[in-house]
């Protein structure tokens, strides 16, 4: 008889379902899994020590880059670990602006996540599904930022503009016909907001589809159902935020328990699972996009009444308008020192947190009082529920691993920074 | 919210009474300064006691205080002149390995690890700042034990900063590349690294070699003591001189 010993396998980094560059050892006995071990930094860039050499505004663009999945939340994130060091609170319309455009990225995060996680597990259709309706909110990205990605928007005190009264529309081509073009264009005459709003109309009826093709779906059951299974008192102690530590059962949403922006003023619910499975992490997701929509439904209307200024009156923080710079000395002074050097944080340290949609996306800033900051440290919500990725595969097949790994919804960019 | 805040702190200061090397108030937010041998029953306590319930730890963070303060540009001090339009490089991201950086102000030892605790329960943030006696060679104890999501903070920590954590299972590198020699974000160590990497068509395989890439930073590093940021007890000492 031979003998039967463990053996190592590696896993990725270039695996389809190694989300990026994860490097996975696993240590195997047969099928099962005995010990995992993700080998990670194959995406390390040094955000945060780029971040320490350069003027506290020029690092928003990282901050993208970070979890590209939701771009605006990070930045978000961001500006408010500087506006609390600052002492500044932005325009309630921008606050506005920014709670809706987070859960804008909710959504597009939680449709990508939904998509490749469905299609690791075998459902291909999802994918194609979830990148229909990602097109339309990313075409908002685009409307208001200019970028379909990493949109560099939010400002410390403020936004970067008003939202605009046009949308981009399509043009007939070889590949699209007038007959084509004039559908896909239907919802497009009006502001941005509009479409917003018209894209809210239909996204429940899309959501239902998407439960229709898995909810009671046999072989996503199987798969699901039962794999890395977390109490809350485990999970709490793993350091779990977000749909992973609210599927463990735990209530605990940062827009609900500590409020920013202008999310204690809004209505919505916070779902919670039972069993802290991987199947109950999935009905959470679901759930907050239902929520996320009602949110933003409620963020149009606020500010289709509500028109006013979205950015700080503050010259010292926030540039002044083009025109006002061309015809009055003292704005492009302040223009010249904003973009030249920046302005200076008084000293001190601040910790901003920020729900996002993988869980607590947290800044931590250290500033002795210049122009860029002493310390960034960003908390990425993937990393904590990363690390726990070997407690929750151990016991389990090769086959629930990439279960797993979609399930912790981990996006490469913030957990290697 | 403040109330909740101080309510918090003097409940810190009466159970922690003489074990603190400090406790701060500032953003809405209290950091609490502990010597590394109390600390290990510390966050004992503030996990375990029922009033602080400090159930998750959220973030490690490494700090090297040694470049605080430092600037590249005199904004004060004005010559018969006027002010001084030279940057004096002192930056990490403006030198290469064969030079030393500028020593900044900080009194005191130069490693930190700093800690952020959530209490689900009682919906409270902490932050406890804890300095590492030696800077030659920093240690803390690991508190993964208590925490266990403490476990992969403290590994960057340590592959990022070099602090040693006392009792970690398993301190090995995490984020930078297998082999990495340094720790990339002490201000000692340069923005361009030391090494890059690059296939070689001759050896047909990838090499290592010394950076070939200059140092360049846009903007020099200045502390203006804006007079927003001033308070009255700053005003009113600078009023006397």
């Amino acid at each position: 008889m031979p003998e039967i010993r463990n053996y190592t396998l590696n896993f990725g980094p270039q695996h389809p379902a190694a989300h990026g560059v994860l490097r996975l050892v696993l240590e195997m006995d047969g099928e099962v899994v005995q010990r995992a071990d993700p080998h990670i930094g194959l995406l390390h860039r040094g955000t945060e020590k780029l971040a320490e050499s350069k003027p506290y505004n020029q690092s928003i663009g990282y901050m993208d880059r970070l979890d590209y999945m939701s771009m605006m939340c990070n930045e978000h994130g961001y500006c408010l670990a500087i506006e609390r060091l600052l002492g500044i609170e932005p325009p309630l319309r921008a606050q506005y602006i920014r709670v809706m455009f987070d859960e804008i990225t909710r959504i597009l995060n939680h449709l990508l996540w939904l998509g490749t996680h469905a299609l690791d597990v075998g459902a291909m259709t999802m994918f194609l599904y979830c990148f229909r309706e990602r097109e339309d909110l990313i075409d908002c990205y685009e409307a208001v930022s200019g970028s379909r990605m990493h949109a560099t928007y939010y400002r410390p005190g403020g936004v970067a503009r008003d939202l605009p009264g046009t949308m981009a529309q399509y043009q007939p081509s070889r590949w699209k016909s007038k007959a084509d073009v004039a559908v896909l264009n239907q919802d497009r005459q009006g502001s941005l907001l509009d479409f917003i709003e018209s894209f809210t109309e239909r996204f429940p009826t899309k959501v239902d589809e998407y439960e229709t093709l898995l909810t009671e779906n046999r072989i996503w059951r199987q798969r699901t159902v039962g794999i890395g299974v977390v109490g809350p008192e485990r999970a709490l102690q793993l350091g779990f935020t977000g749909p992973m530590l609210r599927g463990s059962g735990v209530e605990w949403d940062l827009r609900k328990k500590q409020p920013y922006a202008a999310y204690d003023r809004l209505d919505f619910d916070i779902p919670v699972g039972v069993n802290g499975d991987s199947y109950d992490r999935y009905l959470v997701r679901m759930e907050e996009m239902r929520q996320s929509n009602r949110i933003i439904r409620q963020c149009v209307e606020w500010l289709k009444n509500n028109p006013g200024p979205v950015r700080l009156d503050d010259r010292k923080i926030m540039a002044p308008p083009r025109e006002e710079m061309k015809a009055d000395m003292e704005s492009l002074i302040h223009h010249f020192k904003l973009f030249t050097e920046g302005y200076c944080v008084p000293a001190g340290e601040s910790y901003a947190a920020v729900e996002h949609p993988k869980g607590e996306f947290g800044v931590y800033m250290i500033s002795d009082g210049a122009n860029k900051p002493y310390r960034v440290k960003v908390r990425p919500p993937g990393y904590v529920h990363l690390s726990a990725l070997d407690e929750m595969s151990r016991g389990h097949m090769l086959a629930d691993v990439v279960t797993l790994i979609g399930s912790l919804d981990i996006v490469f960019g913030e957990i290697d920074r | 919210m403040s109330e909740k805040l101080d309510r918090l702190a003097a409940c810190l200061e009466k159970k922690f009474k003489g074990r603190l090397q400090g406790l701060t108030q500032e953003c809405g937010e209290i950091t609490l300064q502990v010597a590394p041998g109390d600390w290990h029953p510390l966050a004992r306590m503030l996990r375990d006691d029922p009033e602080l319930r400090f159930e998750m730890l959220v973030d490690v963070c490494g700090v090297d205080y040694m470049a605080y303060g430092v600037t590249e540009w005199a904004t004060e001090t004005s010559s018969s002149e006027g002010f001084s339009r030279g940057v004096e490089e002192a930056t990490f991201g403006r030198f290469t390995f064969d030079e030393a950086p500028d020593a900044g102000q900080h009194q005191g030892p130069r490693f930190a690890a700093v800690y952020h605790l959530l209490s689900i329960s009682h919906n409270h943030r902490l932050r406890v700042r804890c300095f590492c006696p030696e800077d030659e060679f920093p240690t803390v104890p690991s508190v993964v034990e208590i925490w266990s999501s403490a476990n992969w903070f403290e590994r960057e920590a340590f592959d990022l900063y070099g602090i040693i954590f006392e009792g970690h299972p398993d301190l090995r590198r995490i984020l930078t590349d297998y082999g990495f020699v340094g720790h990339p974000f002490r201000k000692d160590f340069p923005l361009v690294g030391h090494v890059e990497m690059r296939y070689d068509p001759e050896q047909q395989r990838v090499i290592y070699q010394p950076v070939t890439i200059e140092p360049r930073v846009l903007v020099p590093r200045v502390i203006r003591n804006d007079h927003r940021y001033l308070d009255d007890s700053a005003e009113e000492t600078s009023a006397d001189a």
